[in-house]
């Protein structure tokens, strides 16, 4: 279905076809009286539906045709034509009136088309065939009714976007993966054109590169100690620093504001000035860095196996495990639901939550080690790269492999864009694939050789751009149609000034998730179906608890209270009561654990906003 | 080649994302796309929960107290078409009026020997009645600032006590009752009608204020009386286990009414049909001595004997506030402002408070920003209404010791009743003890 309904086509349709012929008139969807014969015919036969009976007395001719009139009665004749001529005239107004009336061409509510409906739907409609009462269920459909309403006018707000997204195509079936960064900056304007440049920095590298999340800044680091911060789109320097020591790893943090570096042996934390603001010393040799931007968390693995996860808004570690599998130089996160991808010596991929010690998930995905990971910004897919010259792509909703490519060396680095394009680097090449995920490509939708090793990649976002760090600097590569091209300036703007900074901060900070929401399948806008189940069990449980019977003799006691029955009816009453007590215990107990009965530990500590922290159950 | 390269890169003109000057607001572009905006159920549940807990930190439902009778309060009444007036009349047979705007005592009058029973404006609010235990009706007329003339205009002398006074909404005629139900034309000195039903005193009438005609009132021996003001008896009556001590009607609703009755509960009614009260309103855990529906009829106020007031939505069975200090004592009648926005109680320890309707709401104007802002939050909260931490911050309240002890006695009570009854069905003849209703157990019988 097209966009403006079944109409639309038909119209370019018959325009197209007229495009070569002499111009003839476009069919109108109402009267207009020129007074042709055959238009005639079809005012009238519009009128009649509009007017009725009435204006089927001014039908002089049926068939249009022009009267022949008795020449003799010249007066009659006369008579007659002044008659006609009124009788037109009054005709004449009446449809001039029709022409007026306006009438829609395409009635009703333009169409959208269902994949766009379905794009931006949450999830499966409620239906009302399990509701209690009626007036449950039309409180239902009136809330699915406003839904529905929402979802169409986002779907609709499609139209107000102002950007498209870039693209390439050779001349007549030439391959785009011949096409070099110089044929492209020749082809484009001279703003997209500087977006390409090369940073020649022998010193200190190779270099690893990283862009804010709004892609407006740029920080690069040098593993012997340089790092730069870079408004790269005017090429101005925001600091430049030389830490004296070997950098593992650069990431900004939540704004341009702040960035952490992965030091010879601490993590420090930097401002844009590049004046030392923290010195994490609970991040030990770090390798990698990664930051949760939503959770405020810095996440870090270590050389030593060490997984740890910081809050960098309160300056607290939340949480850090050891996980026992060696050196972990190989992270990246999922950025749909903030797990951490861990890739290992064994081949072994292992994605980890702050709040379960063990990992989620473990996928042995290559046969030796993985030198590389990255996942698709949906979170749907995950690229891994080994040893074993192999790149393969998994679907994460299922952990399975969807694709499996050899490729020359083996990739040392990859990236997904926003668009879904992942950017492979292999040796001094990289290569960028275009729906390599869903589908097996055979050839790279673009590819370049760089001066030297390539460490890592990363697209920009926003933007049309590959950054390259490599081990004589950086390079950032024009990659038509990676980037989203148009933007929600409350979720990431790069036009902020300085005061929507600010602002965009504190609601950020508002906004903070807890990091024990960190799960692979964020539940929390679903029905706790499983808890729900656990408390009946629980409540059935209580109820037909039975302890087990108490081995109980009863002493010797004084002659007379010692007979046989005497003795039984004492034994029997300790073994119930101690039977009685059992089961309180218990019931208290389960209880308790139910309701994670800790409500008056708040009491101890001052602060009144205490009684709200989450109870651990 | 490059001539016919077709190539198009993301290059994006500031001049369409930065606005023009500093005076125009900021061009905000947005995309709704559901990719672009990650986590998003999660960062609404954050929101919800910080919402719901600055609600509860922003609680604060006590504005003021007005101070000035030297005795108890026992009645209050609230201006027809003034917001800023209140009267009250305390045991001591004093009358004074409010100004709630300044929290000042505007006037006071020694109205009555004795305990004030009633107070009743007059609908175009230049004058009103009282009557008092001395068995004497008094007509005041009280100027627009609120001064009240020294002398009552007419004073009638009644043979017997009244317990209560009503006025009509429009006509000029008032209803009183004691041992029975009096309906007086303000000009004469005799009432023009009288009701009886039984031997039993009447000790609170109401006029309804949409059918006007129709009034209501609690007669001692436990039961409930509808009137018609056109006719010459009462039209019905409905006998609960324990009297009731005060009744509201809805104004919103001309056949609903709420009674508040001794044994801790409220119960709605409505008019056409006693049999069964609409609802049943547990939380008090003392005798209701008053309640009054806010102008919107939604919901309405009730005040105990427990020391505490209670808010509850009319379609609802449990209270979703309570208000209560350390030093107010046993509130005898309670007002909901006319502009939904306060309620006034006045209790045993002379003082009238006034607090709330609602008690996180921000008193003033707001700025659209913030108004906006508030909207959002309530929206949040009614999504995330049923997720437990949501929900547990909501209901999280402060009760006295006292309340709180009595309500789990209470609870432990029903609880053991409710057992014994199950116990009971259980062990005898099917049929032989049919489950009967909450909301049918508390009603004796309707006599029409």
């Amino acid at each position: 279905m097209d966009v403006l309904g079944a109409q639309k086509p038909g119209d370019e349709g018959n325009k197209n076809k007229n495009k070569g012929k002499t111009p003839t008139k476009p069919k109108r969807y109402f009267a207009v009286s020129t007074g042709a014969p055959s238009e005639q015919s079809n005012n009238e036969s519009l009128k009649q539906k509009h007017k009725g009976t009435k204006s089927k007395r001014h039908i002089a001719d049926p068939g249009g045709k022009v009267k022949v009139f008795d020449l003799s009665s010249s007066k009659k004749m006369f008579q007659q034509q002044k008659r006609e001529h009124y009788r037109m005239k009054a005709h004449h107004k009446e449809v001039e009136e029709d022409y007026r009336k306006k009438v829609d061409p395409f009635p009703g509510e333009a169409a959208i088309p269902a994949d766009r409906l379905k794009k931006y739907q949450r999830g499966k409609l409620t239906t009302t065939k399990w509701a209690r009462s009626k007036l449950a269920m039309g409180e239902i459909r009136k809330r699915e009714k406003k839904m529905k309403a929402a979802v169409k006018q986002a779907a609709r707000s499609e139209y107000l976007l102002t950007e498209e997204a870039g693209y390439l195509e050779g001349d007549d079936g030439t391959h785009t993966t011949n096409i070099s960064q110089g044929d492209i900056v020749e082809a484009v304007d001279i703003t997209s054109a500087q977006k390409h440049f090369e940073l020649r920095l022998n010193e200190f590298g190779p270099y690893r590169a990283q862009y804010t999340r709004n892609g407006r800044f740029m920080l690069m680091g040098g593993a012997k100690g340089h790092i730069a911060a870079i408004d790269w789109l005017t090429k101005k320097l925001l600091c430049e620093i030389n830490v004296m020591e070997t950098i593992h790893d650069i990431q900004w943090l939540h704004q341009e504001t702040m960035y952490a570096v992965a030091q010879k042996q601490w993590t420090y934390i930097y401002d844009n000035q590049g004046i030392e603001l923290h010195c994490l010393k609970m991040v030990d040799s770090a390798l990698r860095l990664e930051f949760l931007p939503f959770h405020f968390l810095l996440a870090s693995s270590s050389s030593k196996g060490y997984l740890s996860w910081i809050d960098v808004s309160i300056g607290e570690k939340v949480a850090g495990h050891a996980t026992g599998l060696g050196r972990l130089d190989v992270m990246c996160q999922n950025p749909n639901n903030a797990t951490l991808c861990l890739g290992h010596s064994g081949g072994t991929v292992t994605m980890w939550s702050p709040n379960v010690k063990e990992p989620l998930v473990k996928m042995l995905c290559h046969r030796h080690g993985v030198r590389s990971i990255a996942v698709d910004p949906q979170g749907k897919y995950i690229a891994t790269s080994g040893i074993d010259r192999k790149l393969k792509i998994w679907d994460i909703r299922n952990y399975k492999m969807l694709q499996s490519y050899q490729i020359g060396i083996g990739a040392s680095s990859l990236a997904f864009s926003q668009r879904d394009m992942l950017a492979v680097s292999k040796g001094n090449i990289v290569e960028v694939y275009k729906d390599c995920c869903r589908q097996t490509v055979t050839s790279p939708y673009m590819s370049h050789r760089l001066p030297g090793s390539v460490l890592n990649v990363q697209f920009c976002p926003y933007e049309d751009v590959l950054g390259v760090g490599h081990e004589r600097g950086f390079e950032s590569l024009l990659i038509p149609g990676a980037g989203e091209p148009n933007f929600d300036a409350l979720e990431a703007n790069p036009f902020q000034s300085k005061k929507q900074r600010r602002q965009a901060e504190v609601k950020m900070l508002l906004d903070k998730i807890p990091a024990d929401m960190i799960h692979l399948n964020d539940r929390i806008g679903e029905i706790d179906i499983k808890t729900f189940k656990q408390r009946i069990e629980l409540t059935n449980s209580i109820k037909t608890l039975k302890p087990e019977l108490m081995d109980y003799t009863p002493k010797y006691k004084m002659k007379g209270k010692n007979k046989g029955r005497k003795r039984e009816q004492r034994k029997k009453g300790v073994v119930e009561e101690d039977q009685r007590k059992a089961v309180r215990r218990e019931m208290k107990k389960k209880s308790d654990t139910a309701r994670g009965n800790q409500h008056n530990q708040h009491r101890d500590s001052g602060n009144v906003l205490n009684r709200f922290e989450r109870t651990q159950s | 080649m490059s001539s016919k390269l077709k190539v198009k890169v993301l290059s994006r003109n500031p001049d369409e994302y930065l606005r023009e000057t500093k005076r125009d607001i900021h061009k905000i572009q947005r995309n709704y796309d559901p990719s672009l905006h990650p986590f998003e159920t999660s960062r609404e549940y954050v929101r919800a929960l910080n919402v719901t807990k600055l609600e509860r930190v922003f609680a604060k439902p006590f504005v003021g107290a007005l101070d000035g009778h030297k005795d108890g309060l026992n009645t209050l009444c609230k201006h027809p078409t003034s917001l800023s007036h209140l009267l009250s009349g305390s045991c001591d047979g004093e009358v004074r009026v409010w100004n709630l705007a300044h929290r000042q005592c505007v006037s006071c009058v020694q109205a009555h020997d004795g305990i004030v029973q009633g107070l009743a404006f007059h609908p175009s609010g230049n004058r009103f009645i009282t009557c008092g235990s001395d068995k004497v009706i008094k007509q005041w007329s009280l100027s627009a600032e609120g001064q009240v003339e020294k002398e009552p205009k007419t004073t009638i002398l009644g043979k017997t006590v009244f317990q209560s006074i009503s006025h009509h909404n429009a006509k000029n005629m008032f209803a009183t009752c004691g041992e029975q139900v009096d309906i007086w034309d303000s000009r004469r000195t005799e009432p023009l009608r009288s009701f009886t039903w039984g031997v039993a005193s009447q000790h609170y009438v109401k006029f309804n204020p949409i059918e006007r005609d129709i009034l209501a009132s609690c007669a001692s021996d436990r039961s409930v009386i509808l009137y018609d003001m056109r006719g010459s008896s009462p039209l019905r009556k409905v006998i609960l286990k324990l009297s009731s001590n005060a009744i509201a009607w809805n104004p919103m609703e001309a056949f609903v009414f709420t009674v508040a009755n001794e044994d801790y509960n409220l119960y709605t009614f409505d008019m056409r049909n006693l049999s069964v009260p609409m609802n049943i309103h547990m939380d008090h855990v003392a005798a209701v001595m008053d309640v009054d529906y806010s102008p919107t009829g939604k919901e309405f106020v009730s005040g105990s004997y427990d020391k505490c007031l209670r808010i509850f939505p009319v379609n609802k069975g449990h209270s979703r506030e309570i208000y209560h200090t350390k030093r107010m004592q046993k509130v005898r009648t309670v007002q909901w402002t006319l502009d939904s926005k306060f309620i006034l109680s006045g209790s045993d320890e002379m003082n009238i408070r006034i607090w709330k309707a609602r008690a996180q709401e921000k008193l003033g104007v707001l700025r659209p920003r913030e108004k906006t802002a508030l909207e959002y939050g309530e929206k949040l909260k009614e999504k995330f209404a049923d997720h437990p931490m949501v929900k547990r911050i909501t209901r999280h309240r402060h009760i006295p010791h006292t309340v709180y002890q009595s309500s789990k006695e209470h609870r432990i009570m029903k609880d053991s009743q409710r057992r014994k009854e199950s116990n009971r069905q259980a062990h005898s003849k099917p049929g032989e003890r049919p489950n009967v209703p909450e909301r049918k157990k508390q009603v004796l019988g309707q006599i029409e």
